[in-house]
């Protein structure tokens, strides 16, 4: 990954190793926190369900990009981190808690809820390879409407369930609107996760993982516990989809299987390739692409103003056309993802596995 | 790449700093919500020459076939309006969302509608699962939620929800008029229930059980939209030996519950709410071949205009005329109700309307809409209907008969229909 190298030392070049990435990602999120304050609510709404995404796809793009694993269920694992919450957060509404502890509380509970799912699912994606594997996590995903109508004493079936809202702090609330609020919360939670996992993705797990990605054999054969390493990587992917899970829902103040449709699962899919595989900026930019493309379609077929029956006709599937277009359109031009297009020299081929040897020293 | 690393630390700092520092100068984030205009009102989405409103329904999605003309009858009904000179002298602009059933995207149309688009008000939005999601998000940010395309009795919470009303006539009516209907047409038939997995279908047993007791369901089954398939609650309610089936199902699967008894070689009576009682909505589903004889005698709900009444008539022209003469159905003649009596809410609301103006409009209890019976919006009830009429579907035509039932203080009775007659061209006196 020389490419990656020239980019990492592009900023803050005297810093190394872990410190290095604590830095850039306060900086970041720092930049983020004051960004919100040039976004109208509308945006900072969007801006919190990017975040929201962000947490899912950068466990994604750690899984497929470097242990190799493939899950087409990461919406279900989203899910469970918002039922999570939301069924905690509404416990503790009933037992008189609010406010940050509530919102905490019910946080852990979402996470350590998807990890434990995302453990199990890990444990038999370790013993399946492609698309036995994908055809697994399908599964989940497409069971999600079908639990949540079996259990809907809890789940509330196709309602979801709803959960009271979090204002503003006292003290703030004459500083920031709500959404803005939200955006914070979304943010800080973010900026958690993804450092965690960006510290993995360069720690000796994430070598490993890119041992066993490139050849389990030759993995194996150097002493690396290759099962230990996939199940590894699917549950830190589950803890991400289950916290960003946990924060859409403590945006949107509700979780219904409708949020979590296999549609929802391969967008997920698609916005890493289309950031890039493996690259957590690439994340990034595709959990935004997934927040706005449906929005700029929404706006561009209300701007021309089109005959009302197409404009209904087009409404809600456009956006998926057009994101299976700019998935061709990207794996032609920019087979690395969009992530690589900013780099000074073109990535390297799909097809040339990047060399363990060649990743960031430690 | 070293030369370049000093102008990126630099464009780094820089952007940070800027940030930052606008950061600290648009501290003004909150105030900058609602516009404030004279008389203290909030008139955000009105302007000298427009009323700009907003809606969520399913375009697409599972309810999609069963209610998309709803938005499209408002909208031509709006056109008319408009062409007649609107309200005060305003023409309204009427944005529609699609949501596809879906609460997840209701929430991003409906913070779109009132946080982009600056709409006065959310009108008709459409399910009750859907409209729900954004109940609070309406009510905390002072948004009027007017006549929600929904029975649920969450609308009906003035208290906890003051800038919400509902226009459909609550579900718990409807279960208790139907029920109380089997009960004095075929006392001694075995009466089941086929409900949506949400308030929905709690609500209509609720209001079964009002009206005959919780004894007096034999069986009881529940869908989920998501699944297109009701073979096994259908199989399992000719087991339990049902005659009568009430049904709190939206169009689509109305039409499959009557279509798959059809399949199994069973023929019992329906009953349904109304909102999947549509007679050319269902015949749509089920084919002009089968439809009609599957349906003849099918019972239903309604408190909207039907059959030959002056309203559908005009109804009946506006849509030749503004919606490129759509197929005329039940929901068509629902839109064009609803959107006359936002019209008359806003001439109501006076000639600058406000939001909170709008809201007390409504709330007056002044409103007379088109309905067949009175409205019963006032200061503690922001139900639009509490009683309903009895159709029944014969020889292809769907109307009224002789039966109507209210719902007072917990007991269901039957009343006298009161229908508004159309006055002048069916548009507002303002």
């Amino acid at each position: 990954m020389t490419s990656t190298v020239l980019r990492r030392r592009t900023l803050f070049p005297g810093l190394r190793g872990t410190r290095r990435v604590l830095v850039v990602a306060a900086a970041l999120t720092v930049l983020a926190l004051a960004g919100t304050f040039l976004l109208d609510p509308f945006r900072n709404f969007q801006l919190a369900t990017a975040a929201a995404y962000f947490c899912a796809t950068a466990g994604l793009t750690l899984l497929i990009g470097m242990s190799g694993q493939l899950s087409l269920g990461h919406a279900a694992l989203m899910a469970t981190g918002g039922y999570g919450y939301a069924l905690t957060a509404n416990a503790l509404t009933e037992a008189g808690v609010t406010g940050v502890p509530r919102f905490l509380v019910a946080l852990v509970v979402a996470v350590v809820t998807a990890t434990l799912v995302g453990f199990l699912l890990g444990l038999a994606a370790a013993r399946l390879r492609g698309p036995y594997l994908a055809g697994l996590t399908l599964a989940v995903v497409v069971a999600v409407p079908a639990i949540a109508t079996v259990w809907s004493g809890v789940l509330r079936g196709d309602q979801g369930v709803q959960t009271a809202y979090d204002p503003v702090p006292a003290g703030l609330d004459r500083l920031i609107a709500l959404e803005q609020w939200q955006a914070w919360v979304a943010i800080l939670v973010t900026a958690v996760v993804v450092t965690l996992l960006a510290l993995v993705r360069r720690g000796s797990l994430g070598l490993r993982m890119r041992a066993v990605r490139d050849d389990e054999t030759a993995a194996r054969l150097n002493g690396v516990p290759a099962a230990r390493v996939k199940v590894t990587a699917f549950t830190l992917s589950a803890a991400g989809a289950g916290a960003g899970g946990a924060v859409l829902c403590f945006v949107t103040q509700s979780v219904s299987p409708g949020a979590y449709t296999l549609a929802f699962s391969l967008l997920l899919v698609v916005a890493v390739v289309i950031g890039g595989l493996g690259s957590i900026g690439g994340a990034a930019i595709g959990s935004v692409v997934v927040v706005m493309l449906p929005w700029l379609v929404g706006a561009g077929t209300a701007a021309l103003d089109l005959p009302a029956d197409l404009e209904q006709r087009l409404a809600g599937n456009l956006s998926v056309l057009v994101f299976g277009a700019l998935l061709i359109v990207v794996m032609l031009v920019a087979p690395g993802g969009l992530a690589a297009l900013r780099r000074r020299r073109p990535a390297p081929l799909p097809t040339s596995q990047p060399h363990p040897q060649q990743t960031p020293e430690r | 790449m070293s030369q370049h690393i000093p102008a990126r630390r630099r464009i780094a700092a820089l952007a940070g700093a800027s940030a930052l520092a606008l950061g600290l100068a648009a501290c003004s984030t909150p105030s900058a919500a609602p516009a404030e205009e004279d008389g203290g009102g909030d008139a955000t989405g009105v302007t000298d020459t427009t009323v700009t409103i907003g809606t969520h329904t399913p375009l697409t999605g599972p309810a999609a076939a069963g209610y998309s003309s709803i938005s499209a009858a408002a909208s031509a009904y709006f056109d008319y309006l408009n062409d007649n000179g609107g309200v005060h002298g305003r023409s309204i602009e009427f944005i529609v969302k699609d949501d596809g059933y879906n609460p997840a995207n209701t929430q991003t149309v409906v913070r779109e509608l009132v946080q982009q688009d600056g709409v006065f008000a959310i009108v008709n939005g459409l399910g009750t699962a859907t409209h729900g999601s954004v109940l609070d998000f309406l009510n905390q940010n002072g948004v009027p939620d007017l006549f929600v395309a929904s029975g649920s009795t969450a609308w009906n919470q003035p208290e906890e929800y003051p800038w919400t009303f509902g226009y459909n006539a609550d579900y718990i009516v409807e279960g208790a008029a139907l029920a109380q209907y089997a009960a004095d047409e075929h006392p001694d038939a075995t009466v089941c229930v086929l409900g949506q997995d949400d308030d929905f279908g709690d609500e209509f047993i609720e209001g079964v059980e009002l009206a005959i007791g919780a004894d007096g369901i034999a069986d009881i089954q529940r869908y989920s939209v998501s699944t297109q398939d009701v073979t096994a609650q259908i199989g399992a309610m000719q087991a339990a030996g049902c005659e009568i089936n009430m049904l709190a199902t939206i169009n689509g699967f109305t039409a499959l519950a009557v279509g798959t008894a059809a399949q199994l070689g069973w023929f019992p009576m329906w009953f349904s709410s109304s909102s999947g009682a549509d007679y050319p909505t269902l015949v749509g589903y089920l084919g002009e071949e089968m439809g009609p004889k599957l349906l003849q005698g099918f019972t239903g709900t309604n408190y909207a205009p039907m059959a030959d009444d002056d309203w559908v008539a005009l109804f009946r022209t506006v849509n030749d005329e503004y919606n490129g003469g759509a197929a005329f159905d039940g929901n068509t003649i629902y839109g064009m109700s609803v959107a006359y009596l936002f019209a008359e809410a806003l001439a109501a609301a006076g000639e600058d309307p406000t939001r909170e103006s709008l809201v007390a409009a409504v709330a007056s209890g002044d409103l007379k809409g088109n309905g067949i019976l009175p409205l019963s919006f006032g200061e503690d009830d922001h139900a639009a209907y509490l009683g309903v009429g009895i159709t029944k579907v014969d020889q292809g035509v769907q109307d009224y008969i002789d039966a109507s039932y209210a719902v007072e203080g917990g007991a269901v009775t039957a009343v006298e229909p009161q229908p508004v007659a159309l006055t002048g061209k069916g548009l507002p006196a303002s």
